[in-house]
């Protein structure tokens, strides 16, 4: 066993959560935690709300600290270079050499941008500085022009509008967040969004960018089929890229995020199962026995506690070497994809994977008020979807789970 | 003892708690979030359970 502090790579939920299951579960060797951005662990689903539409800042979205956490080194605003798995060390950008133990890598996602030049008035919403940079912009009468129609480009339209801004979604999907919702609930969700005064331009994509004369400040878009809109500000919400690139030559399998085990364990294209080096939160592909043994990378909210949890459980039982480590390892791992939303008045909650369903039934309520909407994969139910009716969900989650 | 705390003026009655720490946490029928606000010690893993797994991150425990 390489000597050396256990780092976990990726500062945000993810690192957290593994971090303090190491703890929990009697790690107390050292331990770092290495993060891009400046701030602490925060949360984000504010940043797309609340964050936007107020004066709130780093205090209000990060997670508390505890105690059994308070000796872990935080190597903040360091970005990791590349990584050597044989010698057991990385490099940081700043080319100093920090030799490990064991390896976390939680390195999650970054936005998709648009591939046309860049133009002042060009946003998106990942971390707490990029929602700070465009809440400054979201005031009344502003032009906004949101790309992207899932659930972070009609949470951020929603906001906007609220501000009092004019907002068009363009997408080039027939409906916003077809995926994985379906079409019933999709339109549903549009007539709600057009109810408040926000456009759609659907079946469209954004092929050229306008700039005020002389300058680089936006004016407006261009689409596929040849109309512009006015825009001072353009927010690309047009899905996600993993964070994997400082993995190049190690051997791992990172063709769609990073492939792990059933114990978050990190898996080469070989083959190999490493011991030493875990995967977790967004970047993480995995399987979940709740639905078949198909590893997928899940980036729904939930996902980083649970699978930082499990991660930092197995580690240190490898650490440990007190013979715990295979029977924890291989312990069933089942975590309960959910999330949520809220657009205006909309509050949908969700359990388990709907964009795995071959047909969608509605069962309970109605859509034009409050519903619960059924997908299933043959006659097994996957996922399921409120908009509204939250205690009327929960019998479904117990199904969704085998339970 | 440990008492607890709930902002409800972040809650949005999601339920996730009620999973975590089901003594503590419940949703009546109408979807709205009920809770303890004093537990036994014993109780004090399963709610910080129940602060990680909710959405709005509108729980604490008082120390």
């Amino acid at each position: 066993m390489a000597a050396g502090p256990v780092i976990i790579v990726g500062a945000a939920m993810g690192g957290l959560r593994t971090a303090e299951a190491l703890r929990k579960s009697g790690y107390a060797g050292e331990l770092s935690v290495i993060g891009e951005e400046l701030h602490a662990p925060y949360n984000r689903p504010p940043l797309s709300k609340d964050v936007l539409a107020g004066e709130v800042n780093h205090d209000a979205v990060a997670f508390p600290q505890r105690a059994a956490t308070a000796d872990v080194t935080w190597l903040l605003g360091r970005r990791v270079g590349s990584v050597d798995l044989a010698a057991h060390q990385l490099t940081t950008a700043d080319g100093a050499v920090h030799p490990f133990r064991a390896l976390v890598i939680a390195t999650g996602i970054r936005p998709r941008r648009l591939d046309l030049p860049w133009y002042e008035g060009r946003h998106i919403v990942r971390t707490l500085d990029d929602a700070m940079a465009l809440r400054d912009e979201l005031v009344e009468g502003a032009r906004i022009v949101v790309v992207g129609s899932g659930f972070i480009g009609c949470e951020v339209a929603a906001t906007a509008r609220k501000l009092g801004c004019e907002v068009t979604i363009v997408s080039p999907s027939a409906l916003p967040i077809i995926r994985p919702l379906g079409a019933e609930l999709a339109k549903e969700i549009q007539r709600r969004q057009e109810a408040h005064g926000v456009s759609f331009r659907l079946g469209r994509t954004i092929t050229a960018l306008s700039v005020h004369d002389g300058g680089s400040q936006l004016s407006g878009v261009v689409l596929d089929d040849g109309s512009a809109i006015d825009a001072d500000i353009l927010i690309e919400a047009i899905g996600s890229e993993c964070n994997s690139e400082w993995l190049a030559g190690t051997g791992l399998d990172c063709s769609d995020g990073v492939l792990a085990d059933g114990a978050m364990r990190a898996v080469s294209l070989d083959g190999t199962v490493h011991d030493d080096v875990y995967v977790v939160g967004d970047i993480a592909r995995f399987p979940n026995p709740m639905f078949d043994d198909v590893p997928r990378r899940v980036e729904h909210w939930n996902i980083p506690t649970d699978t930082g949890k499990r991660a930092g459980a197995v580690l240190a039982a490898w650490l440990a070497d007190d013979g715990t480590f295979a029977e924890i390892a291989n312990q069933r791992f089942a975590p309960m994809p959910s999330f949520w939303s809220n657009q205006f008045e909309v509050s949908l909650q969700a359990y388990g994977l709907p964009g795995l369903a071959d047909h969608i039934r509605l069962l309970e309520g109605e859509l034009s008020s409050e519903a619960i909407m059924g997908y299933y994969r043959g006659d097994k139910l996957v996922g399921v979807v409120g908009l509204g009716l939250k205690a009327a969900l929960v019998p479904y989650r117990q199904v969704i789970a085998g339970a | 003892m440990i008492k607890i705390e709930v902002d409800m003026t972040l809650c949005q009655h999601y339920g996730q708690c009620v999973f975590e720490a089901p003594n503590i946490f419940a949703l009546d029928d109408d979807s709205k979030l009920s809770y303890l606000a004093e537990a036994d010690d014993s109780e004090r893993d399963n709610v910080e359970s129940a602060i990680d797994v909710c959405p709005m991150q509108a729980i604490r425990i008082l120390e």
